[in-house]
């Protein structure tokens, strides 16, 4: 008996991760029983992972309507956002996951390619790379092994593509312990005119597939990221693609080429579930049919059956769609960059995803249904039992927190917090000559070259508050991101999410999942920064449960008519100015966390008009040249905020003395978390105007110290030399490393 | 002058080479593909960083044998210019136009920041515009920088002073806390006998505006307009 002719029983069905339900969908969408190979292409189109079946309704809430964008979530491979003067900025993030839980470095490193070719497919090209990483506790060898991995995974990836990683944020909590979070963000750049879209059309119009040849790598990805981990997943390895950057460099290069010589119709990587997403979704956005012979992929392995070379997920491919007859124009650019090309089928006009061997037909379904139609779940929800208990809990409880000054070393020394220099002196982030703010600031700054523009791009999520109030930690991901990108100057344009929860069945988890998503968006709306794109990764769940739930937020801000700010300390003398309210806030705090073991209490509560007004204010004071410095308060609170603008600019680090009223627990007062709150430094002599502009935006304020001296005194509660800080915060991850 | 920015696959400061050349110098810069072989014209040959043929089998080893680097030893017999910077200068040493090897970084790792580096000779067409002794600020971006020789070259090199640039402190010491991938001697860039072909490890391309943190990157690339 061969694959074609093998009899579907229900466990085949269960095998493809496939409900009996949906079984009988498909074979009412065919009118027939479908073969082994209809059935491997309807699993992983119908997954989590292609389809979004279960997240749907709820992304459906998110707001993508804006004057800027030009192509909306859901309609391309990514977002496309106007930023004037005829150019575009295209960007995404996507979750690496699972691969990354089971093999680190080829994990992460094709995470990096596979969103680089998102964006250079749709004739941008890419101009930075940031990155959104979360593992367990360093303390733990597996930790470290992960951690190590993906970190040279990524510089490995980016380093030889030569697309600058120019930041991103690393946390550690026991919640990721044995299921990191590797996020990868990528934007590019383009002229309007050039953006292409991956919509097939005109009956006849060769399908070329280029570049690497397929093989048993990653088959079934889409579905392996659509289960939970388990100890199982290490038999999963054959699943994890292998990347070869040097291929997709020659791709990219390859592409752009193309795509300005006119010949493309339409260009789609192939990602997740390969040659089978990347043939019906070009075809059911365009209305038509596509026609292929897998005899013809080019295969890197002996006796693939059309099973697997559809499910392949081989890396550094493309499906590539050109104008009938200008066929050896094409090959022209393909040769150039040694690129291997082969014409594998045509489009069609019946709207049908037909595969055949060697003329045999061996699959046949209408492309929409694969694309567009797969089951859209509601899923059942249900607060946590435990929650209101832990928002409950009175951080007062925990009593004294000793001396200050050793809690706030122990917080610079907290890997989380701490100087992420080891991570990103593995990657290349200066190649292209663009960035203009190294990493280690709020936001990071390139600059566009040939125009007075700057792009500040953060990455931003705080999942303790996730964890403890979903909705509170969805608005607080998104204000996070935007407060980052206007501490540089910046005016927040648009966000692309990356949504990580557990299992979607289990109905605490979707019921954490809605309210982070109903943050998000009432958030979105209040800085009018709509969605770009993104991507949901469920499942995340190891034998010891679900990680607290993570969304990732990539925020991309303008900026025009100023220069960047930086974070840190500028000038001895200058003013130090609080902008905003500082409240008894340290429920779901880095303090906590890191000084009494606690993750528990209610996490500060954002307003959203106070949000959104310090970020015009923030516009206004760095249009009006009057930032030296502007850092923006978060985990660990004012007493982290202000070390950190110390001792941020190596070599050049410099005190500060902070006196001011307290009206709160000394705890509270400098490691609480109140949100909306900025450091900046201001020269003496604008201080008065300043003041006046932050005056006229009514927002709350405080002259609170002067920036000078070798140490940071706050009161008469913190006083540290800057060098103790600086050796203790630059090296805490290292140390642990070594 | 005029020079020209070779383009192998997998190049990728070649744009950041001509960037600074045509647009912040304003000189006559072209690149020229890996496949050409015509490079009479140019007086400055630059081979760029990047991952040339992705540094299989070990960095510069495979694009050594690009139909254009024929061209590159012909252009350097001539007594013309050549400035090969990072991957650049690992293909000059395995292309034998200037000695040693590099290794893998000490650290094992890749190592992306801003060095120093004092310049030790300032009578090359490449160092002519620096004082000796003085001190750059300057980005490194590799992971196969560790320069090795043996010491029968290194003696060489010291003697015909052909080690242009080496890591140092702020303060223009050589030690080895300021060594970012354990060169021998803390050698960051050498230059040939003749002293027309010059390589180097750090990236004076990435420091030639200010906006990026340092101009001294200038100061090489005035050296060689002269």
């Amino acid at each position: 008996m061969t694959m074609q002719t093998l009899e579907i029983t229900p466990e085949i069905v269960q095998r493809h991760n496939l409900t009996l339900d949906e079984y009988g969908e498909i074979k009412k969408i065919l009118g027939r029983e479908p073969n082994v190979t209809e059935l491997g292409i309807f699993s992983v189109m119908w997954s989590e992972h292609c389809s979004y079946k279960n997240s749907k309704r709820v992304l459906a809430l998110l707001p993508k309507e804006g004057k800027r964008m030009l192509v909306k979530a859901g309609e391309e491979n990514a977002g496309v956002v106007d930023i004037g003067d005829d150019l575009v900025v295209v960007f995404k993030i996507e979750s690496h996951n699972h691969p990354s839980a089971v093999e680190p470095f080829q994990g992460a490193a094709t995470g990096v390619g596979g969103i680089l070719r998102d964006i250079f497919t749709m004739g941008a090209r890419p101009i930075l790379s940031m990155n959104s990483l979360r593992f367990g506790k360093l303390e733990s060898p597996l930790t470290r092994r992960l951690f190590s991995g993906v970190v040279s995974g990524i510089g490995f990836y980016g380093n030889c593509i030569g697309v600058p990683t120019i930041g991103g944020e690393v946390y550690f909590d026991e919640s990721y312990e044995g299921n990191p979070l590797v996020n990868a963000l990528a934007l590019g750049i383009a002229h309007r005119r050039e953006i292409v879209k991956a919509k097939a059309r005109g009956t006849g119009n060769p399908v070329f597939y280029v570049g690497a040849a397929t093989g048993r790598d990653g088959m079934g990805g889409a579905s392996f990221a659509s289960k939970d981990l388990s100890e199982e997943s290490e038999k999963d390895r054959p699943a994890v693609q292998v990347g070869d950057p040097f291929l997709e460099k020659l791709l990219l290069e390859a592409v752009l080429e193309l795509l300005k010589s006119g010949c493309v119709v339409a260009i789609q990587d192939m990602g997740a579930a390969g040659l089978t997403c990347s043939t019906c979704e070009t075809a059911s956005r365009g209305g038509m049919g596509i026609e292929i012979d897998t005899a013809k992929v080019p295969q890197r392995e002996t006796g693939m059956v059309p099973y697997e070379i559809m499910l392949s997920e081989s890396q550094e491919r493309m499906l590539v769609i050109l104008e009938k007859g200008r066929e050896a124009e094409a090959k022209r650019i393909f040769d150039k960059w040694d690129l291997h090309a082969e014409e594998i089928g045509f489009v069609t006009n019946d709207g049908l995803m037909r595969v055949k061997q060697n003329g045999a037909a061996v699959a046949e379904i209408p492309a929409k249904s694969l694309a567009d139609d797969a089951p859209v779940y509601v899923r059942e929800e249900r607060e946590p039992g435990h929650l209101r208990k832990l928002q409950n809990f009175d951080p007062k409880s925990l009593g004294d927190p000793g001396d200050l000054n050793a809690a706030l070393l122990k917080l610079l020394d907290s890997p989380s917090i701490a100087s992420k220099e080891w991570v990103y002196e593995q990657y290349d982030h200066t190649v292209r000559t663009n960035t203009v703010v190294l990493p280690g600031s709020d936001a990071s700054v390139i600059r566009l070259k040939g125009t007075k523009k700057y792009l500040a791009v953060s990455v931003d999520g705080n999942s303790t508050y996730c964890y403890l109030d979903p909705y509170e930690g969805g608005k607080i991901a998104v204000a996070e991101s935007a407060r980052n990108a206007a501490c540089s100057g910046a005016e927040p344009l648009s966000i692309t999410n990356c949504l990580n929860f557990g299992n979607p069945m289990k109905p605490e988890i979707f019921w954490q999942f809605r309210k982070c998503v109903e943050g998000m968006r009432d958030a979105c709306l209040a800085f009018g920064t709509p969605v770009s794109g993104g991507n949901v990764s469920f499942y995340n769940e190891s034998p010891k449960g679900a990680i607290d739930p993570t969304p990732t937020i990539g925020m991309v801000g303008l900026i025009e008519g100023c220069e960047p700010v930086t974070s840190f300390f500028k000038k001895e003398g200058d003013a130090v100015i609080l902008l905003g309210e500082t409240r008894e806030e340290l429920g779901g705090s880095e303090f906590l966390k890191v000084i009494f073991g606690v993750k528990a209490g209610l996490p500060p509560r954002l307003d959203l008009t106070q949000a959104k007004k310090l970020n015009d204010l923030l516009a206004a004071l760095a249009k009006k040249g009057l930032l030296q410095s502007a850092h923006d308060c978060s985990e660990g609170g004012l007493a982290v905020a202000l070390a950190e603008s110390c001792i941020l600019n190596k070599g050049m680090e410099m005190g500060v003395t902070i006196d001011t009223a307290l009206e709160l627990s000394p705890a509270g007062f400098l490691f609480g978390e109140s949100q909306s709150r900025v450091v900046v430094s201001v020269d003496p002599k604008s201080l008065e105007e300043a003041a006046r502009t932050v005056e006229s935006f009514s927002y709350p304020y405080r002259v609170i110290g002067k920036v000078g001296g070798k140490e940071l005194r706050v009161n008469d509660l913190i006083r540290v030399p800057v060098e103790v800080l600086a050796h203790t915060w630059r090296n805490a991850i290292r140390r642990r490393m070594e | 002058m005029k020079f020209g920015v070779v383009v192998f696959p997998g190049s990728n400061c070649d744009h950041d080479c001509y960037h600074v050349l045509k647009h912040v110098l304003g000189q006559e810069t072209e690149f020229v593909w890996h496949k050409d072989t015509g490079v009479e014209k140019f007086d400055c040959l630059v081979l760029p960083g990047g991952f040339s043929y992705g540094d299989y089998l070990r960095t510069g080893a495979i694009a050594r044998f690009s139909p254009v680097m024929e061209a590159v030893v012909r252009h350097a017999e001539k007594g013309k210019l050549v400035i090969g910077i990072c991957n650049g200068f690992q293909i000059l040493l395995e292309a034998g136009l200037l000695p040693g090897a590099m290794l893998r970084n000490d650290s094992l790792h890749f190592v992306c920041k801003y060095v120093r580096v004092r310049v030790e000779n300032s009578d090359t067409p490449f160092t002519g515009g620096v004082s000796r002794g003085e001190v750059l600020k300057i980005p490194v971006a590799h992971g196969e920088g560790n320069y090795y020789a043996d010491a029968r070259t290194l003696e060489d090199l010291n003697r015909e002073k052909r080690v242009l640039l080496r890591y140092c402190d702020g303060k223009g010491r050589v030690t080895p806390e300021a060594n970012p991938n354990g060169s021998c001697e803390n050698i960051a860039g050498i230059c040939s006998q003749e002293r027309n072909v010059f390589g180097l490890m750090p990236h004076p391309e990435r420091c030639s505006e200010k906006e990026l943190g340092s101009e001294d990157g200038l100061k090489i690339f005035k050296s060689i307009i002269g």
